[in-house]
């Protein structure tokens, strides 16, 4: 017998992984929530059928959308996690010392219980003192806060399901609102690749640019996601990603890292020139 | 007696919808169809098809002996109706397909000849004044009062309503907006007590009220409170298709004639589509409504909770009571006073529209309205709310030199039927003051008319147009498109 993982990429294109076992299965309020096991990925956890975390490949999301901040400003002490259910972020966020505070809101508590069980290599820290958990709707918690974060991740699904909202006008907004004078914000920002995910891309981008006067697109490569190219936003009031970060203070932190490093910092910025385009396209 | 919502419904009857069941009979007997409609269920028209889906055009069919006929019911459409009228707590109840338009003109030919009296609200929607026209009935205007800080109209005041009794003792009928669109109730037991006492019928435009019938804690129903006819938009908050609507009726008139009046103008050709959505609306209401309303219930009172939160705006509700004027308040309307943060309703409405993608139900001068229905989420409350907070962060305005709308009253010259067929031209809006205006001009929506035919145009009027025009208010009414000119009633 064989049993195969199928995402569905387009209408056309599809992803599979072979399947060991089946771990988990169950629908929360908002979703449907599966994890099983698999040879070649480990543990993989998916949300309505759509990829989320594969134990194999989960560095490359969580280094990149916690370090290229932290690089860039030093001195971040209150961070805002949105979504990130599965743990991976919050994960790299405690390695800092100097952090003081993450404040982590995932609207969906399930999805944290069902982590903690099958996923301990992400979800293993949700449990430091300096986290706080809150189970409601981001766009609900962080439209309350003002000047009250360095840093805001949004690490959430995709902009179809309870996602939809974190993609908003309205919460970019509010995360603005919400971030110190010289706050930033990172989030997971899809692939230029597919037509679909690339208008949310383009999306997004227009909107974050609406409100944050430094707004930058990076990239990384990851394997299990559609195209396997996947793209970060950052936008901050003050610092640029590029000239602000500081090598070697980060270097002298000694964090061992299984992907980021200071000179990925730098290059991740450089995009193809039809990703440059898409933004250009976004912006007018 | 008061009869009390719901208090005879056949609950183990109402798991039934007729006219939806006789249609999967009809598909599972694969008919050939040689009659209309020509597009023999979705083969003659690929491209509709493509888009609306197999499913529907299958059903999209005409009269025939299996499915009854909407204009004399025999069968399973008499069934349906019967159905409905047990879980309305009506005596009758009839589908109608030509919209709550067509139930509020029904209502009023139902019980108005020409040269009868009716007395009314002017804030009706121009359905009600368009069947004056039709009919020749003649309005008597209550005036409905105005909340002075919301510019809203209000209820009808049961002493309004009986100074009118008195001095029109001929009139046929009082016809009631219960609820008006932001969710004001009137009196509507005393109103009928007071009309059937005088021998008048009570008429109510109940389209905005569907869930009254089923939800709980909700102000009283047209059908309960003894109202004599009810006309109800299935579609605005009961979840059938757009343009579907019933109209309920009790024992004081007869269904037969009633029946005729509305076989007058409504086609004969009844969309079995809009039908079956009306019949397993009222199933889904029947089984599901208290539980279905109870979370619309709870959604508003979060939303309002929420958007009063942010400050600068004023989400309405129940506090408006005054045991009068607003007797009763429909708390599932999300009505939200916005000139404090100095933009009108209507600026608010076209931002949230344009910069947000969020579509409400209708901005006017001072407020929003957003209608929570059987169909709403959380997610999508948190979107509004935090798109309002936005709104709020990044437009507020100085608040000086915006309107005070006060109520207008109506100086009415002639009946509206005779303005409407009486000879007329054409002038500029702004030259048309002290003339008989011939026409309608209003905000859509509400679709409550700013002048309707037979009304004497003042400068109030005009200043009142132009305002809203200026602000962005999607004006309708007039033979001009553009609303820069008005007919006027050529006075011998």
């Amino acid at each position: 017998m064989e049993l195969w993982y199928t995402e569905q990429h387009t209408k056309n294109v599809r992803f599979s992984i072979k399947v060991d076992k089946p771990l988990y299965s169950g629908q929360s309020e908002f979703q449907r929530i599966d994890v099983f096991n698999s040879h070649e990925f480990g543990n993989v956890f998916t949300l309505d059928g759509l990829m989320m975390v594969t134990e194999k490949d989960e560095f490359i999301y969580h280094d990149m959308i916690v370090h290229v901040p932290m690089a860039t400003n030093s001195k971040i002490k209150k961070v805002l996690v949105i979504g990130a259910g599965d743990g991976g972020t919050v994960r790299e966020l405690t390695r800092y010392n100097t952090i003081e505070h993450i404040d982590m809101v995932e609207i969906d508590k399930m999805v944290v219980d069902v982590c903690r069980e099958y996923l301990p290599q992400t979800a293993c820290k949700l449990d430091d003192p300096r986290v706080r958990l809150y189970f409601e709707d981001g766009l609900r918690f962080v439209r309350s806060k003002e000047n009250a974060y360095d840093l805001i991740i949004v690490d959430s699904t995709d902009p179809f399901g309870p996602g939809e909202g974190l993609f908003t006008r309205e919460f970019y907004g509010n995360c603005f609102k919400a971030l110190l004078d010289d706050g930033i914000l990172v989030n997971q920002h899809e692939s230029p690749y597919y037509v679909e995910y690339a208008k949310s891309m383009q999306r997004a981008h227009k909107r974050i640019k609406e409100f944050f006067p430094v707004c930058r697109v990076y990239q990384a490569h990851i394997p299990t996601y559609p195209s396997g190219h996947w793209l970060f936003g950052f936008a901050s009031k003050k610092y640029n990603p590029l000239t602000d970060i500081d090598e070697q203070a980060w270097n002298s932190l000694g964090l061992k890292t299984k992907y980021y490093n200071t000179d990925i910092h730098k290059g991740c910025f450089a995009l193809p020139n039809y990703v440059k385009e898409l933004l250009v396209n976004a912006e007018e | 007696m008061v009869i009390e919502r719901g208090a005879f419904m056949h609950l183990h009857r109402q798991d039934k919808a007729p006219i939806y069941e006789a249609l999967e009979r009809y598909k599972s007997m694969r008919v050939v169809p040689f009659d209309v409609p020509g597009h023999k269920q979705g083969r003659g028209n690929p491209e509709l098809t493509e888009f609306l889906g197999q499913k529907c055009l299958s059903v999209d069919v005409n009269s025939m002996k299996p499915l009854d006929n909407l204009v004399h019911p025999v069968s399973v459409i008499k069934e349906a109706e019967e159905l409905a009228a047990d879980a309305f707590g009506a005596q009758h109840a009839f589908f109608m397909v030509n919209g709550t338009t067509a139930a509020v003109q029904a209502m009023i030919m139902s019980v108005c000849k020409q040269g009868d009296k009716i007395i009314m609200p002017r804030n009706v929607h121009r359905s009600a004044i368009n069947a004056l026209i039709i009919s020749g009935a003649i309005p008597v205007y209550v005036n409905p009062g105005v909340n002075k800080l919301l510019g809203i109209p209000l209820g009808m005041s049961v002493a309004e309503v009986k100074n009118a009794i008195e001095e029109n003792p001929d009139a046929k009928a009082i016809f009631v907006n219960n609820p008006t669109y932001y969710g004001v109730c009137s009196d509507l037991r005393s109103i009928t007590e007071l009309a059937h006492l005088h021998n008048m019928c009570v008429l109510v435009d109940e389209a905005h009220g569907t869930h009254f019938y089923f939800g709980e804690n909700m102000p009283v129903s047209a059908m309960a409170a003894g109202a004599d006819m009810a006309a109800v938009s299935m579609h605005k908050t009961g979840g059938s298709l757009t343009q579907s609507s019933f109209l309920l009726k009790s024992s004081r008139l007869t269904t037969g004639h009633v029946r005729q009046t509305i076989n007058l103008t409504q086609t004969t050709s009844g969309s079995y589509l809009l039908l079956s959505s009306l019949d397993i609306s009222r199933r889904n209401l029947a089984m599901e409504g208290k539980n279905i309303f109870k979370k619309v219930s709870s959604l508003a009172n979060y939303a309002r909770e929420e958007i009063n939160k942010i400050g600068g705006y004023y989400a309405f509700s129940k506090e408006l009571i005054n045991g009068d004027s607003v007797f009763d308040f429909d708390h599932t309307k999300l009505s939200v006073y916005t000139r404090d943060i100095g933009l009108a309703g209507i600026e608010v409405y076209d931002i949230l529209r344009d910069d947000y993608g969020i579509q409400i139900e209708l901005g006017d001068i001072g407020n929003i309205l957003a209608i929570i229905s059987v169909g709403d989420r959380e997610l999508a409350l948190e979107r509004l709310v935090s798109s309002l907070s936005e709104i709020k962060r990044l437009y507020t305005k100085d608040k000086a030199g915006m309107l005070d709308h006060e109520y207008i009253n109506p100086n009415v010259v002639m009946t509206p039927q005779q303005a409407f067929y009486s000879d007329q031209h054409t002038v500029a809006i702004k030259e048309s003051i002290g003339y008989v205006c011939g026409e309608f001009v209003m905000s859509y929506p509400p679709g409550i008319p700013i002048l309707a035919p037979g009304e004497r145009i003042t400068k109030e009027i005009i200043d009142y147009i132009t305002y809203s025009k200026a602000k962005g208010c999607f004006l309708t009414g007039t033979e001009d498109m553009a609303v820069e000119n008005i007919k006027i009633v050529e006075e011998s």
